[in-house]
């Protein structure tokens, strides 16, 4: 996109949006100020520094009205010449679900009414991993893991060609330069096709106001990700960009009991996900549908 | 996010490529030397330093079956071929003894079990087999786990363990306002 | 300006005349207005509802996360583009009975795109956000997304349809011959357009490889073939009540020529349909599983079994009353063969195709979705508020196709308006 063509496309949307506050300014004058802030809100990506720290700060507002606590709301870019890998060593899984309830922890989804996860466990019998028909997703024996069965946890696989941003609307959800797919919450307007283009099932919706008692809230956040959301608004896994971008391991990685779960940056030669790539055999699901994801599975070599 | 960003982006990072792959045959001469930051090992309470006891009992060579001290331990680990004093140095019981005659602190354990496990040893190493926490970059701390952290070196078997709760089911009571 | 403030009293004279026309009935028409309007209300509250709680009041989840909305968006979707079915004979091969009440086809059309819309309108979570779409003001995502591409498709298919026959009313109603040189590209246009909205709604489920129940080339030839014998059901059987209760004439051989229209459409949508199920079942990879789930059932969840069969066995009956002459030049057995079809391509391509999309979901999860009462109440507030919308404009349409709403007769009234 050339500059001059930018400048004149964003002149057109700012005249257009003044335009509709004008016009829905007899609308808007019958709500707060704030619900009229909230609905004339800019993409997320068309913000200045201002408007963002604006907002940010309404929101910190709001978190602490909603929950008591001081939220620390980071907007922080993704770090220069990373790329992030995920990987995920199937022959040590052993279905614990340790990484699905520390990411809900970590990620402030939803705890009931409808109970979001991000990353859900599938239990396969032995012999067979790609038709997942006669997979499990409720199983609940006593231990784990069990005889004859393989658990497959399956997230989002931050895919370099991501189905969901193809088929999103409105551009609410892209991928950042580290490869993050991330979504812009107060851009979504809810439509609910990227949840039925994704083919790994890693996009879950708020059917309502998410319910997440005050105590277990995580208040260090990301704009883009465990930020809390609102109702109708589609949500995934970011691989924990609060933390990864930061440095930090992502919060399945450190609950796993195993060790089966690894994360790193693609472009290190140095990096733990590059050493599997390099020396295990590793595969990626549904790659035949050639979203080229950048979760790798992998197997003792 | 524009088209000439991102075509700018691949650029760099197939420089960023070469330029790390220079960066890391140059420094493989000092990997040797890698330190790996653990938590302290898991010994039972009030078992360390072993000498607390041993200092003053007189070496028993014989491979037997203890009946009287440390009877929770169950020796499953190879152990038609092993005994204690095969890791455990007889003379220094707060140490533990390699192949050449080295004696190693509990805190490197991993260098013992490497002995045997060289495969495993070198993912673990490379931070593929076991868990890590922490900083995976940047300045920040990254923490190895030791073997003994997940495995019992007496008895090495994972053991089972109970699993989370399963996940709502759409039609769950708890899932309905 | 003489003639400025002429026009100006003239609009208003039409739109006044317009108002008392549609307030004016009989009791039947009453009737009919207010419990639709009754409907409509009633669907209205329980949409309030949805908006205030959020979709967990409808019946959808992660695992079916499109339901009885986006099924009903599909049909109308299809309904819209038969009235291209009208058209081509009209305006192409001037065939004369077709023509007279091709205008109330397009009128039909626009009806079906304003429920289409609502439908997708009302499965949005966050209608307040709808601005986000909007081309320049927003940021839609185009040529990328098939979303994107859809609503730019039925809006513009809704404004043809409306000024199609919007421009030949105001035209007949002024005794004036249209413009042919201005209006005739758009009715030319209508036509690929009307094709588009269909294939354009059938890529939107067919681009997705995540989905392989809707991944088939195939989808939009099956949609527009659907499309093609549940439209001009509908039409049918609409013509038939306008000629009872209105003085306009509408011969029995255009009902038939659109019946023999249907029946070939109908041909080749079994046609189509068999070439997908053979493929499937032949193959028998394990992307058959939706099939199975939507025919034999799969794994002991068997809902849609009972209600595909039926619609096969509608679609088939009506398929072969429209075949045989004698049933389909006889008005009984024609409506009974429209009945069928509007019901068994209902099924067929509303919720025997979408839901089935998602069972399994890509993970292997089955779960069963029935709509609830708010998604009835809602889709059916929709489905009142397009029959009222079309009642009204059939109202006025038709008094003016027949000549009783015209510029003549208020030159009567006003005698001192002519031209000296």
């Amino acid at each position: 996109m050339s500059n001059k063509n930018y400048t004149r496309r964003e002149f057109i949307r700012n005249l257009s949006v003044t335009a509709l506050a004008g016009l829905s300014l007899p609308l808007l004058s019958s709500c707060s100020r704030e619900e009229a802030e909230d609905f004339l809100q800019k993409h997320f990506l068309e913000m200045t520094e201002e408007e963002k720290e604006r907002v940010i700060a309404k929101l910190e507002q709001r978190y602490l009205e909603q929950y008591g606590r001081k939220f620390q709301i980071s907007t922080q870019e993704a770090l220069p010449e990373t790329l992030w890998g995920y990987g995920l060593e199937l022959s040590r899984c052993v279905g614990c679900r340790r990484c699905v309830y520390a990411c809900a922890n970590e990620n402030n989804t939803s705890r009931y009414a409808r109970q979001l996860h991000w990353i859900r466990v599938l239990r396969l019998k032995r012999g067979n991993l790609i038709n997942l028909e006669d997979s499990e997703h409720y199983y609940a024996p006593e231990t784990v893991p069990e005889k004859g069965f393989i658990y497959l946890p399956v997230q989002c696989q931050h895919c370099q060609n991501p189905p969901c941003v193809k088929a999103c609307p409105i551009h609410a959800t892209w991928q950042e330069p580290d490869g993050i797919v991330v979504v812009d919450y107060n851009w979504c307007i809810g439509c609910r096709y990227c949840i039925a283009a994704c083919p790994y099932k890693g996009r879950v919706f708020n059917w309502a106001e998410p319910n997440l008692p005050k105590d277990e809230v995580n208040p260090n956040v990301h704009y883009l990700g465990n930020r809390p959301r609102m109702k109708c608004a589609v949500e995934k896994c970011t691989f924990c960009i609060q933390r990864v971008r930061a440095g930090r391991y992502p919060a399945c990685v450190e609950a796993c009991p195993t060790g089966a779960r690894k994360f790193g940056n693609l472009l290190d030669p140095k990096s733990e996900i590059r050493y599997i790539i390099e020396r295990k055999r590793v595969f990626r699901l549904r790659e035949d549908l050639n979203t080229e994801s950048r979760f790798y599975y992998f197997f003792e070599s | 996010m524009t088209l000439k960003s991102l075509r700018m982006r691949t650029t760099l990072s197939a420089l960023a490529i070469i330029l790390l792959t220079i960066s890391t045959f140059s420094s493989l001469a000092v990997g040797a030397g890698q330190e790996f930051p653990v938590p302290p090992p898991p010994f039972t309470e009030g078992i360390f330093p072993c000498s607390n006891c041993h200092a003053s009992m007189e070496v028993n060579r014989k491979k037997r079956e203890l009946k009287e001290e440390h009877t929770k331990i169950r020796m499953h680990h190879a152990e038609t071929m092993r005994w204690c004093l095969d890791c455990h140095d007889a003379k220094n019981r707060d140490k533990l003894r390699l192949y050449n005659g080295e004696l190693v602190n509990f805190t490197e354990s991993h260098r013992l079990c490497g002995e045997c496990h060289g495969n495993l040893y070198r993912d673990w190493r490379a931070g593929i087999h076991g868990k890590r926490t922490g900083y995976f970059m940047g300045t920040g701390k990254r923490t190895y786990l030791l073997c003994a952290h997940c495995h019992d070196p007496h008895e090495p078997k994972f053991k089972l363990i109970v699993p989370e709760p399963p996940p709502f089911r759409p039609t769950d009571r708890r899932n309905v306002k | 300006m003489e003639s400025l403030q002429g026009l100006l009293r003239e609009t208003w004279h039409f739109y006044k005349k317009t108002l008392i026309l549609v307030s004016r009935g009989s009791k039947i028409y009453y009737a009919w207005c207010f419990s639709l309007l009754a409907i409509i209300i009633a669907g209205f509250i329980f949409y309030w509802k949805q908006h205030e709680m959020g979709l967990l009041e409808t019946n959808m989840t992660d695992q079916v996360s499109w339901g009885l909305y986006i099924a009903n968006f599909t049909y109308l979707v299809g309904m819209a583009a038969a009235a291209v079915l009208l058209v081509i004979p009209a305006y192409i091969y001037q065939f004369k009975p077709i023509k007279e009440i091709v205008v109330l086809g397009e009128l039909f059309a626009a009806s079906c795109m304003v429920m289409a819309i609502l439908f997708v309108m009302v499965d949005l979570g966050r209608l307040d956000r709808f601005w986000h779409m909007l081309p320049f003001i927003g940021s839609m995502n185009f040529p990328a997304s098939l979303l994107a591409w859809d609503v730019l498709a039925l809006n513009g298919y809704l404004f043809l349809n409306l000024l199609i026959p919007i421009y030949l009313l105001v035209k007949s109603y002024y005794g004036k011959k249209p413009n042919w040189k201005f209006i005739l590209p758009f009715i030319l246009l209508s036509i690929p357009w009307a094709v588009g909205i269909h294939t354009v709604t059938a890529f939107l489920y067919n681009g997705l490889a995540a989905r392989p129940f809707w991944n088939a080339s195939i989808l939009a030839p099956r949609f527009l073939a659907s499309a093609f014998c549940s439209g001009p059901a509908i039409i049918i059987i609409i013509f038939q009540i306008i000629r009872r209760v209105s003085a306009i004439k509408i011969e029995d051989s255009a009902l038939f020529k659109v019946a023999e229209l249907i029946a070939y459409s109908m041909f080749l949508n079994l046609f189509l349909l068999g070439a997908e199920i053979f493929k499937e079942y032949y193959s028998g990879t394990v992307h058959m599983a939706s099939f199975k789930y939507l025919f034999e059932g799969l794994h002991h969840h068997n809902e849609l079994v009972p209600w595909i069969w039926a619609a096969m066995a509608m679609n088939v009956t009506a398929f072969i009353l429209f075949l045989i002459p004698s049933t389909r030049k006889r008005l009984s057995t024609l409506n009974l063969g429209c009945l069928l079809i509007i019901v068994g391509v209902w099924i067929e391509k509303g919720p025997g195709f979408v839901i089935p999309g998602f069972v399994p979901d890509p993970l292997g999860e089955i779960h069963e979705y029935v709509p609830n009462l708010v998604e009835f109440m809602v889709s059916f507030g929709i489905w009142a508020l397009g029959l009222l919308i079309f009642t009204l404009l059939m109202k006025v349409a038709i008094p003016i196709e027949t000549g009783e709403f015209s510029h003549t007769e208020y030159e009567k009234e006003r005698p001192y308006l002519r031209p000296h």
